[in-house]
């Protein structure tokens, strides 16, 4: 009777989540069958190459996939406790830019390019804070200020066309925090933006997460990038994820073969100079089409350790120490390798 | 050794026209007075940020925009002051691979067709000799002779990039200038380009001029660095020295920067802060002087020279020299 249930530090918790594509060609399957959770105050990062699902994973959390022609075809999504996947739509629209703030690679094209970005910023405020036109303006202006934007109130009347890329973003990321959201998804955040101005915005990022306690996930290919932000990573290849742990295992001990081919094919700043050329060690031939893949583990085609069971069972997610887990059947027996 | 190319004082400035008159009302200073020199068997690489200039820079060196003023010298041949026709000969010594595998391939020709089309403009590899060729840049570039029967929405990005590649050697230049042939590819995809760059340079002996915004990516392909900053060359020197000890604040500003695969690398050193300014209104002095972490009083009077600050190391700065 006493029992206290535990506060849980699960904010997100996304489970065994589908999402297919139906077109002539037959269905896609983007995303199949992926789970995850976010804590509070934690930076999750996503990464893998073009067509692996990540950017579908994020806006699935967001209810934006378009449907049809796509589909969650399985899954929950638990929010703070509430399935996104059984919200009505106005119950979601709540929730969406309010709780749950989203922000995109092109900031050209995710700004309205008709409106200023104090009207923008604005409408945040006077849709879920049901502020006036003035004091939404005043406030947005303050969150500008925020992100770190030069002279916020002249920008403020600002067209998007009239701000660098950099400056966008800042908008952009001013607009997503408005409201003071929860989970900040963020996906391919920095990859328009010159390495320089990249450098500011993770900064940026890092810094407004201590003010705003919120969580971010971070979705990206760049390597280096999440090597910077993120606490956990998820590596996506084909629609699943092949592993997943904390930031510094996955980077000291990267044990699925397609994670140790990615972090061996960047080449690394400073490593010629230091060292002499070593060859880049390359990942033979392409993604699989999403329409046909292969059966078995997504990976084999491509993969130097496959043995005979890889083509005809996908393998589970195994441990290989605690939050590291890896889907390959290298890891089947309780962690131990068997080659 | 006569150098293969020699670029001076290159100028492209771009007229901003206005009204119903078009009058000119501006000019975006896009390359503002570069040297470059490029040995044959060497790889040059070009890095800044977008919008240094660095892709007009690779444009106006194969004469597909015509300079403001300044030289570009090949093999000692001024191209400025040669007809249409020796230009027509020179361009199958030079050939560029662009960015974008999606964009550069034309959607309505077959891969033959795509590779046979330099060849037929230049005359080269009549009859059946022509198709033995297509097979073997095909088989050259990782592709199989097959192949060239299909369209190029039937290839992945990594793949079309090769056909960018086979398109460039069909005529066996001696020159390929590359801009950001890497950029637009996936990172594993990424990797068995640059090898595959590597390997034809050794076979062939080409000379590569690699414009590129990755600074991983040109160290590990190029002998000697450029970088450039709003139109201006910064620093020049040796991947070694570059890497190691460079001079110019805005090199090791760019340097530190760099993400690196590593939860336990801190950043260190110079954050920039703001954006580049403006080609249309670049800034007095020294173009880089606002941004500056170590500006002096001198910077923001007078625009530095590019100074020897080492062995085959140049840089533009007044701390320099």
């Amino acid at each position: 009777m006493n029992m206290k249930v535990k506060p849980n530090t699960n904010l997100l918790d996304v489970k065994g989540m589908k999402i297919h594509f139906h077109s002539s060609e037959g269905v896609a399957k983007a995303v199949d069958g992926i789970s995850f959770h976010l804590d509070r105050g934690e930076v999750l990062g996503i990464v893998g190459e073009s067509g692996c699902g990540k950017s579908v994973t994020a806006k699935s959390i967001m209810r934006l996939i378009p449907t049809p022609p796509g589909k969650i075809a399985a899954g929950q999504i638990i929010f703070d406790g509430t399935d996104l996947l059984k919200l009505s739509i106005q119950q979601m629209r709540r929730i969406r830019g309010n709780r749950i703030a989203m922000i995109f690679q092109e900031p050209m094209t995710s700004l309205n390019p008709v409106f200023t970005i104090g009207d923008q910023i604005s409408e945040m405020f006077i849709l879920h804070r049901g502020l006036r036109r003035k004091q939404a303006l005043e406030q947005a202006v303050e969150m500008l200020a925020k992100v770190q934007i030069p002279e916020p109130c002249k920008r403020s009347r600002e067209y998007p066309h009239q701000l660098s890329g950099g400056m966008r973003q800042r908008a952009m990321i001013a607009m997503a925090l408005a409201c003071d959201p929860q989970i900040l998804i963020a996906d391919e955040p920095t990859t328009a933006l010159d390495v320089t101005i990249q450098a500011q915005i993770i900064d940026l990022m890092l810094q407004l997460k201590e003010d705003f306690h919120t969580s971010i996930i971070m979705i990206t290919h760049d390597l280096g990038v999440i090597a910077e932000i993120a606490q956990t990573v998820a590596v996506m290849y084909a629609g699943k994820i092949v592993e997943q742990a904390p930031a510094v295992d996955l980077f000291d001990r990267a044990s699925h073969p397609y994670t140790q081919g990615l972090l061996k094919s960047i080449p690394k700043l400073g490593r010629r100079a230091a060292k002499g050329r070593c060859d880049l060690s390359e990942i033979p031939g392409i993604v699989p089409s999403l329409y046909r893949l292969p059966q078995g583990c997504s990976f084999y085609p491509r993969c130097e350790k496959a043995h005979a069971v890889c083509n005809s069972l996908m393998p589970d997610l195994h441990s290989v120490s605690e939050h590291h887990r890896v889907r390959c059947w290298l890891y089947a027996d309780k962690g131990k390798r068997k080659d | 050794m006569q150098p293969l190319l020699e670029v001076h004082d290159l100028k492209v400035h771009f007229p901003i026209k206005k009204g119903i008159f078009s009058r000119t009302t501006g000019y975006i200073y896009a390359v503002n007075g570069i040297c470059l020199h490029l040995d044959p068997g060497e790889t040059l690489g070009i890095v800044g940020e977008s919008g240094c200039g660095k892709t007009t820079a690779g444009l106006a060196i194969l004469n597909l925009i015509k300079p403001t003023s300044g030289s570009v010298c090949y093999e000692g041949r001024d191209l400025a002051g040669i007809s249409k026709k020796e230009h027509k000969a020179l361009t199958r010594e030079m050939q560029i691979i662009f960015q974008d595998p999606y964009s550069s391939l034309n959607p309505r020709m077959t891969i033959n067709k795509i590779l046979s089309s330099p060849m037929e403009i230049h005359g080269l590899y009549k009859g059946a000799r022509r198709q033995e060729r297509i097979d073997h840049l095909l088989e050259k570039v990782g592709l199989h002779p097959e192949q060239g029967k299909r369209y190029p929405h039937e290839f992945s990005g990594g793949q079309r990039q090769r056909v960018g590649i086979a398109r460039a050697l069909a005529l066996n230049p001696k020159l390929i200038i590359g801009d950001e042939p890497v950029s637009a590819l996936d990172v594993s995809i990424q990797a068995q380009i640059i090898n595959l760059l590597i390997g034809l340079q050794k076979e062939f002996n080409l000379s590569y001029l690699m414009i590129s915004h990755d600074l991983a990516v040109v160290e590990h392909i190029c002998d000697r660095i450029a970088v450039m900053y709003l139109g201006k060359m910064v620093e020049t020197a040796g991947f070694k020295q570059l890497y190691t000890n460079p001079k110019h604040p805005y090199t090791q500003s760019l340097l530190s920067v760099v993400p690196v695969a590593d939860p336990r690398h801190k950043r260190k050193g110079n954050m920039l802060s703001g954006d580049v300014p403006s080609p249309i209104h670049p800034p007095s002095g020294c173009y880089f002087h606002p941004r500056c972490p170590r500006r002096m009083e001198i910077c923001s009077r007078q625009a530095p020279e590019l100074k020897e600050a080492g062995p085959g190391h140049l840089a533009a700065c007044h701390l320099c020299g």
